[in-house]
């Protein structure tokens, strides 16, 4: 595989891997905890790293991921304190956690190449230079390896886990009360998150995984209705999101990580825009529909009103309608002719009538919004 | 004293200063409207602005730089608005979605400026994790005088950011322009977080907004209180974090200053007259009861609470079971209130709290409401 190749089989891989849990912290609205648990792995990753003098070892990855389950589990307790209000734990944990990091690095490290702006921005494109060779034979980029291991284990815990989760995500206390341990399933998919997140950062940054891990799922949300087809769409979003990042990223010559993120935005822009049930075109279809509807609803009531009556000739006069409804002439025609093509009225002469189907819409109109 | 000859110290001294007192103060606002973190997405989405404006002036100057990274927080707020109001992105998803894509589009204007990865990220050093001892004295000016306007601002509309952040509904009802206010609120926001980047850098502006509030609100209930320990408590934790940072070497500044406030935050959490962990851990010792809170024992007592009237009215197993988790074994519970004398069997495989049982009941009930206040 060329390099370029690498980078995007590397980018696709890690979209996805974040892409699973990502869609259970947007379910569960705690999709912060993400940006919360990518940067707090600092400090765990410094003291690894003092304590090993080896920027490769797998021990960096364990110490980061528990640093991210420690994240959690403060956060929870300044929540369970009931003391501080969820949000703002997030925002008290995780800066402090920072600090501590950065402070260790600057104090420690400074003379070793551990860069707290690697860590935050990461660069896609030296992914393919660190290699992963057994016995001397070259089996490709390891970042491909690593996340590609965690891609496996997130999609086998969550079909393994799959009832759990999603109990647990839709509906906490009766996960309680079956005796599901909702507390265990979160802590289980906040390990998930810790992990895809060290795993990740190195690759593509901390900033770019929250990006992975919120934008697929929420675009996704826009498009599914059920749990399975949701993650599906997450899938092909954050796939797709990846490729398109990175064939820009190439074009222009831009940062990897950073065009990834923004295609992830964009597609999550246009599900936004053009979802077919969610979207605001199909939300302003929508309710242009229910405005003709309503304004039918309206007409046949004023026919019905006036019909058999000494004004009827007047009132129920095609070219009148306009001026006896107060609506603009081109509306008036426009719902007309949705009546009619509803055979909800009927044109006599100049006269236009209401149908037996439209006598009967009109008297529930009146009586009681029904249909 | 001589510390404060140091001219370069007394220039970051006050420049933290001041973005310690207007971020305490709007961020007691933030706080209670359950926004705190949207200081970290604004400070992540001023990223772009930053370099758009690099892009078109290719200046450094304080002032249109500052303007830009305003305008990207400011349009970033207004994205995440919309998707909240018009789909059902959960709040906290559009905000993390916004800060991440904001940043990487940030990168993306970053790299393309410059053609070259490494340089651009040199160059955003100190935009992550600001560089406090950069900043010169026209910075500080500018600084201040944008801090002192908001709180200006926060001043003379006390009233109206009072009405957001407690009962909005209600200020539309009087009639007050609800949404504007909250517009505007966004906007101080803005600025306060636009006035940090350059001293505690991107990712630690969130701890400038969250904690000092979250301090202050252990240690008053009132509104204008908070506010004022908040501030205070920004400006002595920017101020001791830039002196700690000069007399240490390698300390840097944004972190040092988030470790004080995060000290601020623990001590509050703990010893917060009334509301503390500590003061509350002592309650707790005190009122601990000899029945620890026994679920079935409060089930059974619920239950009598229905039958005022006839205190041995007894409830079978199957009701019980219906209100305890799947599995319990009440069978051992119940024998286990029975040998403490809490529970008795009054029929056919019917029980009811004896006396004494009913009275652990109600002075657990008093230690839970205890507890809850």
């Amino acid at each position: 595989m060329s390099p370029e190749l690498e980078i995007l089989a590397i980018a696709i891989v890690t979209a996805v891997a974040a892409a699973l849990p990502g869609t259970y912290l947007v379910l569960r609205r705690t999709a912060m905890v993400s940006d919360a648990i990518s940067h707090a792995i600092l400090p765990g990753i410094v003291v690894a790293f003092f304590l090993t003098q080896d920027l490769n070892s797998p021990l960096l990855m364990v110490a980061a991921a528990a640093t991210g389950v420690l994240t959690v589990v403060l956060i929870e307790a300044l929540i369970r304190s009931r003391l501080v209000p969820e949000d703002a734990s997030i925002g008290i944990v995780f800066p402090a956690l920072f600090s501590i990091g950065v402070i260790l690095i600057s104090r420690g490290a400074s003379d070793v190449h551990l860069d707290t702006d690697a860590v935050l921005l990461g660069e896609l494109a030296f992914a393919p230079f660190h290699r992963l060779t057994v016995a001397g034979v070259d089996l490709g980029p390891a970042a491909l390896w690593s996340m590609g291991a965690i891609l496996a284990v997130n999609a086998v815990l969550i079909l393994l886990a799959w009832k759990e989760l999603k109990l647990a995500t839709v509906d906490a206390s009766l996960a309680a009360l079956l005796g599901f341990q909702p507390l265990v399933v979160h802590y289980g998919l906040m390990t998930m998150v810790s992990v895809t997140a060290v795993g990740a950062f190195d690759a593509v940054g901390s900033i770019l995984v929250v990006a992975l891990m919120i934008a697929p799922p929420a675009t996704a949300y826009l498009l599914a209705e059920r749990l399975g087809p949701m993650i599906g769409f997450a899938v092909a979003t954050a796939a797709a999101g990846a490729a398109l990042g990175w064939a820009v990223a190439l074009a222009l010559d831009v940062s990897i990580a950073g065009a990834i993120a923004t295609a992830s935005g964009l597609l999550f822009a246009v599900a936004f825009l053009a979802a077919p049930q969610r979207g605001l075109l199909a939300q302003a279809r929508r309710r242009s529909g229910q405005r003709l509807d309503f304004a039918v609803r309206m007409l046949l009531v004023h026919l019905l009103h006036h019909e058999d009556t000494p004004e009827a000739a007047e009132e129920c006069r095609e070219a009148g309608l306009f001026r006896h409804l107060g609506w603009r002439e081109a509306w008036t025609r426009r719902v007309v002719g949705k009546a009619e093509q509803r055979e909800l009225v009927a044109r006599a002469g100049e006269l236009v009538l209401p149908t037996e189907a439209g006598r009967h819409l009109a008297n529930n109109a009146v009586i009681g919004f029904g249909d | 004293m001589e510390l404060f000859g140091d001219y370069t110290l007394r220039v970051v001294a006050l420049g933290s200063g001041v973005l310690g007192a207007a971020a305490g103060a709007l961020g007691s606002f933030a706080y209670l409207r359950r926004q705190s973190l949207v200081g970290d997405a604004l400070s992540h989405a001023a990223l772009p602005g930053i370099a758009l404006v690099f892009l078109l002036t290719g200046s450094k100057a304080p002032l249109p730089i500052m303007l830009g990274a305003a305008c990207a927080g400011w349009i970033s707020t207004l994205a995440v608005r919309l998707v909240v109001r018009r789909s059902r992105v959960p709040y906290d998803s559009a905000l993390g979605m916004a800060l991440a894509v904001f940043f990487g589009f940030g990168l993306v204007l970053l790299t393309a400026i410059q053609k070259r990865p490494d340089a651009a990220q040199a160059g955003l050093e100190s935009f992550l994790f600001g560089q406090a001892a950069s900043l010169l004295r026209e910075d500080v000016v500018v600084m201040s005088i944008l801090g002192a306007g908001c709180l200006i601002v926060l001043g003379a509309l006390w009233k109206e950011f009072k009405l957001l952040s407690f009962d909005s509904e209600f200020g539309d009802s009087l009639g007050r322009p609800m949404r504007r206010v909250d517009g505007l609120f966004t906007l101080l926001l803005v600025v306060a977080v636009v006035i940090g980047l350059r001293t505690v850098g991107v990712v630690l502006m969130s701890a400038m907004v969250v904690a000092p509030a979250a301090a202050a609100r252990q240690l008053t209930n009132r509104l204008a209180p908070m506010v004022v320990i908040a501030a205070v408590i920004g400006v002595i934790s920017g101020v001791s974090g830039a002196v700690l940072s000069s007399l240490i070497p390698r300390l840097p500044t944004g972190p040092t200053i988030v470790l004080v406030l995060s000290a601020f935050v623990v001590l509050s959490l703990v010893f917060a007259p009334g509301r503390g962990l500590f003061w509350r851990w002592i309650r707790l010792g005190r009122l601990q009861p000899a029945a620890a809170l026994n679920p079935v024992l409060m089930h059974l007592y619920a239950l009598s609470q229905q039958h005022p009237e006839e205190p041995d009215h007894g409830h079978g197993l199957a009701v019980l079971r219906t209100m305890s988790p799947a599995g319990a074994d009440l069978e051992q519970v119940l024998g286990d209130l029975q040998s403490r004398g809490l529970a008795h069997v009054v029929g056919e495989g019917l029980w009811a709290p004896t006396p004494i049982g009913r009275r652990e009941a109600e002075r657990s009930l008093d230690h839970e409401a205890e507890v809850r206040s």
